[in-house]
């Protein structure tokens, strides 16, 4: 019992630092996007290749002078940031990061929590980051970050109905709510064992899920809640110092937390086709799986900023009318027709 | 299905104080770390350089408050379908024929809300 509490101790840790780790290089992937796609340099001052340009955006964050206007509520002018970061972390506790390392005949899961509710575990900890938003822009006593909340809080939960509903029908196929069995069933090679990935079976359930996913990180085309040209900052237009670094923080972490949610449900976690065949030491197999994972999260978060510099924004009756009155009754026709299908398949 | 006992819920605990502790230990840090020039201007909310006019606390329109309610009424019957989801495969067709009923209500309600424009943006 204490060596598996010594390394749930040990990837709890590990899980939190990558986790910093990648979302700090997340805006330096994304300045170097930017630039790429807009022809420029990007940063390129700190370090070889501006490399050390996160860790000095960190120390200027924490540097800087902290502001708490006036009239703003103080307590829950700093209450706002937290619960964003805490809910960001919180929300990659389930998902799962590898197969299982065998140490000392002992079985290790890759990953923190297996719970058998997984699904709907990050739905309830997502759903409290728009208190977050909500909390910080109705403390600040601005009128933009209140504009900015209420426009926030109003996408994410229009969204979040499509995203529910969406997955439902990859959950009639896979038959669990737990991220480990989702990704487990994906596995297997050539042979006896074969498995596809859900995409194949949900095209249409992913192509909603990504599109409601972009709604919920707030990020571009849907990112009327911190729109610059009209409301300033949106929502953190009053923030400062590392109260501002804990929201531009918690969007790169919640980019970062739902690329590793669309990549184990659609596209087989950590399993790499045909990895079964090859004959290779479980272990090694293992951490293989989990560097082909985190590629896949890669591609993903690639994919975030490349849309971001590609599309323009939304307005706001265009973004609500396509939660509404497209993407849901979209994605209840997909339970529909999966639902058809699979019967008609028995 | 596997069986999740309460232990299974404790590396989220851990989780949930590594990152806690980081938030608070931060917010503390930058506290003590930034400088402390604070004027009677700088302390003002911000807006766009003009003085700034009255309380931000005022109404607003009464639409977002509409999607507010509709999302929880329409969160609660998704939150429903879950478990049918989960057992679709042992309910068979009598599960199925039964979930198009309920999606078919699900959906007169949702051209009601259609039809009486609550989800209009432009006045």
């Amino acid at each position: 019992m204490s060596e598996v509490l010594t390394f749930k101790l040990i990837l709890v840790f590990s899980i939190f630092g990558v986790t910093l780790l990648i979302a700090m290089y997340s805006t330096y992937l994304e300045r170097k996007v930017a630039a790429f796609i807009q022809d420029r340099v990007g940063p390129d001052r700190a370090g070889p290749f501006g490399l050390l340009q996160p860790l000095a955006d960190g120390v200027k964050m924490f540097m800087k002078e902290e502001i708490i206007p006036n009239v703003s509520n103080k307590f829950l002018f700093i209450v706002g940031p937290c619960v964003a970061m805490l809910t960001a972390i919180m929300a990659g506790v389930v998902i799962p990061w590898g197969g299982t390392l065998t140490i000392n005949g002992t079985q290790y899961n890759l990953q923190i929590a297996d719970l058998n509710i997984g699904i709907l575990y990050i739905f309830g900890v997502v759903s409290i980051g728009v208190y977050g938003i909500m909390i910080g822009g109705w403390a600040s006593n601005n009128k933009f970050s209140l504009l900015g909340a209420i426009r926030a809080s109003a996408q994410m939960i229009s969204y979040e109905l499509a995203m529910g509903l969406s997955i439902i029908a990859l959950i009639m196929i896979t038959g669990t709510l737990s991220l480990q069995e989702i990704a487990a069933q994906q596995g297997g090679g050539v042979g006896s064992d074969w498995n596809m990935w859900n995409i194949v079976y949900q095209p249409i359930g992913f192509m909603i899920f990504i599109i409601c996913a972009f709604a919920e990180c707030n990020r571009m085309p849907f990112d009327l809640p911190e729109t610059e040209t009209e409301l300033v900052g949106g929502y953190h237009t009053e923030y400062s110092s590392m109260k501002l670094g804990f929201y531009l923080f918690a969007e790169y972490i919640n980019m970062f937390t739902s690329s590793a949610v669309m990549a184990t449900l659609y596209f087989g976690g950590y399993n790499i086709p045909f990895i079964n065949d090859l004959g290779l030491d479980p272990n090694v197999a293992t951490i293989l799986g989990t560097v082909f994972f985190f590629m896949k999260i890669g591609f993903f978060i690639f994919f975030f900023m490349w849309i971001r510099w590609t599309l323009p924004r939304f307005r706001y009756d265009q973004l609500m009318n396509l939660g509404w009155k497209i993407l849901i009754p979209l994605a209840i026709a997909n339970v529909a027709v999966t639902g058809l299908v699979m019967i008609l398949m028995d | 299905m596997t069986n999740t006992g309460l232990v299974d819920y404790l590396p989220i605990l851990l989780m949930f104080l590594l990152a806690a502790g980081f938030v608070g230990v931060t917010m503390v840090v930058t506290h003590w770390l930034g400088p402390k020039r604070k004027t009677k201007v700088k302390l003002q909310s911000f807006e766009c350089g003009i003085e700034s006019k009255g309380n931000a606390r005022q109404a607003f329109p009464i639409k977002y408050f509409l999607v507010a309610i509709l999302f929880v009424l329409f969160d609660v019957e998704v939150i429903f379908m879950y478990p049918w989801a989960v057992n679709f495969k042992e309910f068979g067709i009598p599960g199925f024929i039964e979930m198009i009923v309920f999606i078919g209500l699900l959906l007169v309600g949702f051209f009601y809300i259609i039809k009486k424009k609550a989800l209009e943006w432009e006045d």
